[in-house]
């Protein structure tokens, strides 16, 4: 009875479940998934703590994020992201209630809504010259005034109304050829004051009448040494500038419209500085700060632009702004490094001796040094100053001071994630003690007590909360070990402050971080950016006691020959284990299907001169290598000179004694027409796809064989003109031309032409097909294409007869340099959204079923099945075909809410979207990266090989139950009924 | 095709109707400035359903990302120094489906503008345009009832054990009872426990 049970139980189970669909309750929200709000490295804040109300800060990043921050908690109140182009040059509060931003090259003004960041007004700045960039926002307490706001941008000052944007007056100064150094608004007078430079040798101040736009007054001085572009303000009439050479500071006074002038050697103040010396864009009033290559220097404007020494600073500090407490007193914060602590000193400038707050705050290492420091001051109940301090780390995070303690913290260095890898956690150890056992396993009846009672409608508000509370905090899903079925792991991802953390999959908390120290800016390496990150050692079978690795690859500077560098980082510690810094340059990296005894996974690193340097620099990974070099084949891709090149190792190199340095051999190049043709995507297979089958069952019982290299290249060209943005060309004059090449041979399997279609091109290729998406001008929408190619040579396998006789060329050696006889199939849809990102589901085994994810331009990933994407979809399909699953052909593809893998959260800014098989077969994991970090876990073709987080355990329990006493019941029925009729 | 027969109830609550206004639609202000493209967002009842929406967080998208802009109070939105061409708006709204839109910034007629929603081709005359969908990212849980109970498989294995416990007897008292003891002797024999004698038919699928 129990047996038949049970099997009725799975047979039922199953026609249960394919019935769910793969989209999401609303109470689901947090049980796979999560999602981290960030803003980037902050680069202007504004402080807002002025009426009682919400305290708040608003900040401007590097991300072109703007936000308002919560000022105790650190959370975001509001926040929206800009444009990549549109980069923020500077923001301020006006009236109180209106965030204002200058953006885009000082080209377009806009004000918030403070509260809400609702957009208010926005305004079109235009000018003739790039110039500095000033936005000038009066602190008038005046209520008389128009409220305007000043800004300086494109060789042009701006007046604009703070309440409807509208430009009041426009005054170019690029037409009298003016350098503009400054624009000063002082709250004490009635004039705008404009400072530059003509030709770099005559020093002008304009007098300009606010309301009007007219000049009031215009004076200018000689300067035969030559200035240069470094200036500070120091007070409201007083310039510090530095000379064409550098080594002169000059002081340039202009009160009662006459200029005077004071030079000072810097030699006179720092006695030992070499090297170029800057000024510090620092807001200090009566002082300014210099920067030498030893020293950060403060000194002080006395009266006749005396210039006097206040401190020099040896260890790495940062300056705030001057804030004023009061009406004559202003005061200066300055964060400065000893020994792993960081002291954070509040003096009064006008008296350098007195602190008005030092504090001592011990601070990860791992936080690196202090980029910015914004100050604010309260005034504490004995009404005395209090301060808070906005401190922005190396490692792009975000800390909040206040009375020695950090208030709260916003690790800000995630919003820039360049790489991501992924490394399996420990094994589970022994020593659960049972006494915890027992616990969970009374907190495991009473919680699917709770959940039965939520199936039924019985539980109350309270009750409800509690599941979905004890649902999102299942501490299953967040342990530190290895499960089952594969849904824990750590996410090792690289960042752009050079951080590396390892985030757990289960929660997204930070389990550790690095901050690399070879990824920091040293005398070595000028200008460290990280490029990659592999898994490096994977440890399993037999050298299951080592820590797994991964390898951080990066170079030093922008260019491509720059010197490379490579880091070692333990993924369970997260330590730094090694790291060469500086190395031969890097411009690809191919993980070979081979490791050593340590299991380390061998790499071949081509640098600038297609030369091929073999790591780990072991002779072992030597001796394997050198037995396996006939076999390694790499191509290259030369996008702006339309070349594609494939190449082999030709032995050690020549030049020199390195024997883990190979030469390359050209074997073959592809060469497109430049004036018809540009590189504008490529595209393989990810290393570590598995593939299941080549064969693919279709309707009628035929067999399709799949072409499956992975040496296949999908390369898009377009017309030069097709390569910019949609609208800079007609349909007539742009196309787009895709390829399939095999990078063993350099042959092309395929070619096909889309007439009027155009870059920007994203792919995607897996097993045998690949697809992309284009813009087809001539529809005016967006068209999503694939192409499938397949195996002719095998098509003649069907035959059951050869196959039993054994005269079947399945066994058969296959070449790559044999010449391939396939048949490719394509189609095109059109699809709605733009796209920023496109990959495929991956799973462990390759047999489920496939998703195209993609991110659109919405912020939001559309889990599209791959069978809308068959090229053998017809308007109507047969009887076969439908059994097969076969959609029926539409124009577009649907745009289905409920598949939005992101559901009704957006991950802003995104840039990337990273599939991880799990253990589990049906089950894979979404990594979604950009401004904002989403995690969660898909099941393609549902979740077929386990219950679902949802299923009763009690109401499975209770049918149990129920079924054990009906077998009583008949049994002792039975029993009875067999007595009566012994008895008859 | 499950997931399709889902989402047109969305579809259906049709008197949700999204409206995008291209107001005074191209302002000429010199080729040299380029041309100004001024239109409008209108969700009638934003926030009205409790949707997740909020007009401060939408954006209009200019040829697939280059430019950015958001919506003022009144849904107005507008982009600059645009080449004459033909552009793609896109609208992303959390919420709300948008077609993108083609608007043609013709150069000989300034101040003429042409669009068309790309999606179904409807040109936009008054510039209006509708009718699109609501989106509902959740799945709409069915409420409490017997029958989803009964259609579980637990439902359905108490529902089968009750045809078996009730049923079975009466189909056994059916039968002739000379067959029957001929059946019982034949169970005897291989010391079948005497449970299996009511259920003939469970007996032989074990």
């Amino acid at each position: 009875m129990a047996a038949i049970g049970t099997r009725v139980l799975s047979v039922l189970l199953f026609l249960s479940l394919s019935n769910l669909a793969s989209s999401l309750y609303e109470d689901q929200v947090g049980l796979m998934d999560w999602h981290q709000k960030y803003i980037g490295k902050v680069k202007h804040a504004v402080f807002h703590t002025q009426k009682a109300g919400r305290k708040r800060v608003v900040v401007s990043t590097e991300q072109n994020v703007i936000a308002s921050l919560d000022l105790r908690h650190g959370d975001i109140y509001w926040r929206h992201v800009l444009g990549a182009d549109d980069a923020i040059d500077g923001i301020d509060i006006a009236l109180g209630k209106y965030v204002i931003t200058l953006s885009s090259g000082g080209s377009i003004l806009r004000a918030w809504n403070l509260p809400d960041g609702q957009l208010v007004w926005e305004s079109i700045l235009k000018g003739s010259n790039p110039s500095k960039i000033m936005l000038i926002v009066p602190t008038s307490f005046r209520v008389d005034r128009e409220n305007l706001i000043f800004a300086f941008a494109g060789g042009c000052l701006h007046a604009v109304s703070s309440i409807d944007g509208e430009i009041i007056w426009r005054k170019d100064f690029a037409a009298k050829s003016l350098e503009v150094q400054q624009v000063i608004q002082a709250p004490a007078e009635e004039t705008v004051r404009v400072l530059g430079y003509v030709e770099s040798s005559q020093f002008h101040a304009y007098e300009i009448n606010p309301r009007k736009g007219d000049e009031i007054k215009h004076v200018n001085v000689d300067f035969p040494g030559g200035l240069s572009a470094d200036t500070v303000l120091v007070s409201d009439d007083v310039l510090v500038a530095l000379d064409a050479t550098r080594s002169v500071l000059l002081t340039i006074l202009f009160q009662d419209g006459e200029i005077n002038f004071r030079k000072t050697q810097i030699l006179s103040l720092v006695d030992d500085s070499h090297g170029v010396v800057e000024i510090l864009p620092c807001k200090l009033a009566d002082m300014f700060a210099l920067k030498t290559n030893k020293f950060l220097v403060l000194a002080k404007v006395m009266d006749g632009g005396v210039v006097e020494l206040v401190e020099k600073i040896k260890e790495a500090a940062a300056l705030s702004d001057a804030v004023s407490l009061s009406e004559s007193q202003q005061a200066i914060a300055l964060a400065r490094h000893e020994n792993q602590k960081l002291h954070i000193i509040i003096k009064p400038v006008h008296d350098w001796n007195i602190d008005l707050l030092k504090e001592t705050i011990k601070i990860d290492n791992q936080r690196g040094l202090v980029h910015k420091v914004f100050i604010n001051n309260y005034v504490r109940t004995d009404r005395s100053y209090g301060f808070r301090a906005l401190i922005v780390m190396e490692d792009h995070s975000l800390l909040l001071i206040q009375q020695g303690e950090i208030v709260w913290c916003r690790e800000d260095g995630l919003a820039s994630v360049i790489d991501v890898t992924t490394s399996e956690l420990p094994v589970e150890k022994d020593g659960v003690s049972v006494s915890k056992v027992e616990q969970s396993l009374f907190e495991w009846l009473k919680g699917h007590i709770l959940k039965l009672k939520g199936t039924l409608m019985l539980a109350s508000p309270e009750d409800v909360a509690a599941i979905q509370n004890m649902r999102l905090k299942s501490s299953e899903k967040s342990k530190m070990t290895r499960d089952h079925n594969g849904f824990r792991k750590l996410l090792i991802v690289l960042t752009g402050s050079g951080k590396v953390f390892a985030l757990h999959t289960g929660d997204g908390r930070i389990v550790w971080s690095l901050l690399v120290q070879s990824l920091r800016k040293s005398e070595k390496c000028d200008y460290p950016t990280g490029l990659r990150i592999y898994p490096w050692q994977v440890p399993h079978h037999h050298a299951m006691d080592e820590n797994p690795s991964v390898l951080v690859v990066g170079r030093c500077g922008p260019s491509d020959d720059a010197p490379g560098l490579l880091s070692f980082i333990d993924a369970y510690k997260g330590e730094e284990l090694d790291s060469l810094v500086p190395i031969h340059s890097i411009v690809q990296v191919i993980p070979l299907p081979f490791t050593d005894s340590t299991e380390q996974r061998l790499h071949l690193l081509v640098d600038a001169n297609q030369r091929a340097h073999l790591y780990p620099r072991s002779p072992k990974a030597l001796t394997i290598f050198r037995s396996e070099i006939s076999n390694i084949y790499w191509y290259s891709v030369e996008a702006d000179n339309g070349i594609i090149r494939g190449h082999v190792s030709k032995g050690s190199c020549s030049h020199d004694e390195d024997e883990y340095c190979f030469d390359p051999k050209d074997l073959w190049s592809v060469v497109l027409p430049a004036e018809s043709e540009k590189i504008v995507a490529s595209e393989t297979h990810k290393i570590n796809e598995v593939v299941h089958t080549q064969a693919k069952a279709i309707a009628d019982q035929d067999v399709m064989y799949k072409y499956i290299s992975k040496n296949l290249l999908f390369l898009a060209t377009t017309a030069p003109k097709g390569s910019g943005e949609i609208g800079s060309a007609t349909p007539e004059e742009s196309w787009l031309v895709v390829y399939l090449i095999d990078t063993i041979t350099g042959r092309i399997l395929h070619r096909m032409t889309h007439q009027g279609s155009q870059a920007p091109v994203h792919a995607v290729f897996s097993e045998n097909w690949v697809v992309y998406h284009y813009f087809n001008l001539r529809a005016h929408r967006y068209e999503m294409s694939v192409v499938e190619i397949y195996d002719q040579s095998r098509a003649d396998n069907k035959d059951v007869l050869k196959l039993v006789v054994g005269k079947h060329n399945l066994t058969s050696p296959v070449s790559l340099y044999s010449r391939p006889e396939v048949t490719a199939k394509s189609q095109s849809y059109f699809f709605t959204h733009s796209v920023k990102a496109i990959t495929v589901t991956s799973t462990a085994k390759g047999i489920t079923s496939k998703q195209l994810l993609i991110g659109t331009i919405g912020d939001q990933v559309l889990a599209l099945d791959k069978r809308y994407l068959d090229p053998r979809r017809t308007v109507n399909p047969t009887q076969a075909e439908k059994e097969e699953g076969m959609i029926p052909l539409t124009d577009s593809l649907p745009i289905i809410p409920q598949s939005y893998v992101t559901h009704a959260l957006k991950v802003e800014g995104l840039r990337g979207i990273v599939t991880v098989p799990a253990k589990l077969e049906s089950t894979t994991l979404v990594f979604t990266y950009g401004v904002d970090l989403f995690f969660t876990r898909l099941a393609p073709s549902r979740t077929y090989d386990s219950l679902t987080e949802d299923f009763s355990y009690a109401l499975l329990l209770i049918t149990i139950a129920a079924l054990i006493v009906a077998i009583f019941v008949t049994w002792i029925w039975s029993e009875r009924k067999d007595l009566q009729e012994k008895w008859r | 095709m499950a997931p399709i027969a889902r989402s047109l109830p969305a579809l259906s609550a049709g008197f949700f109707f999204l409206i995008l206004t291209v107001g005074a639609a191209v302002v000429s202000s010199g080729p040299a400035d380029g041309f100004t493209i001024n239109g409008r967002v209108r969700i009638p009842g934003a926030g009205a359903f409790g949707l997740p929406g909020k007009i401060s967080d939408a954006k209009v998208t200019l040829n697939g990302g280059k430019r950015i802009t958001f919506l003022r109070p009144d849904g107005y939105f507008s982009f600059h120094n645009i080449s004459a061409g033909t552009h793609l708006i896109e609208v992303a709204a959390i919420g709300y489906f948008f077609s993108p839109v083609r608007v043609d910034v013709s150069a000989r007629n300034p101040g003429k503008v042409q669009a068309a929603l790309t999606e179904n081709r409807r040109v936009l005359n008054e510039l209006v345009l509708e009718p699109l969908r609501e989106e509902q990212y959740y799945e709409i849980r069915e409420p409490f009832s017997i029958m989803s109970l009964v259609k579980s498989p637990m439902g359905l294995m108490v529902g089968f054990m009750l045809i078996v416990v009730f049923l079975m007897p009466k189909l056994v008292e059916n039968m002739d009872p000379e067959e029957m003891r001929r059946a019982q002797e034949e169970m005897r024999s291989q010391g079948v426990p005497s449970l299996s004698n009511l259920l003939p038919g469970a007996a032989r699928s074990n």
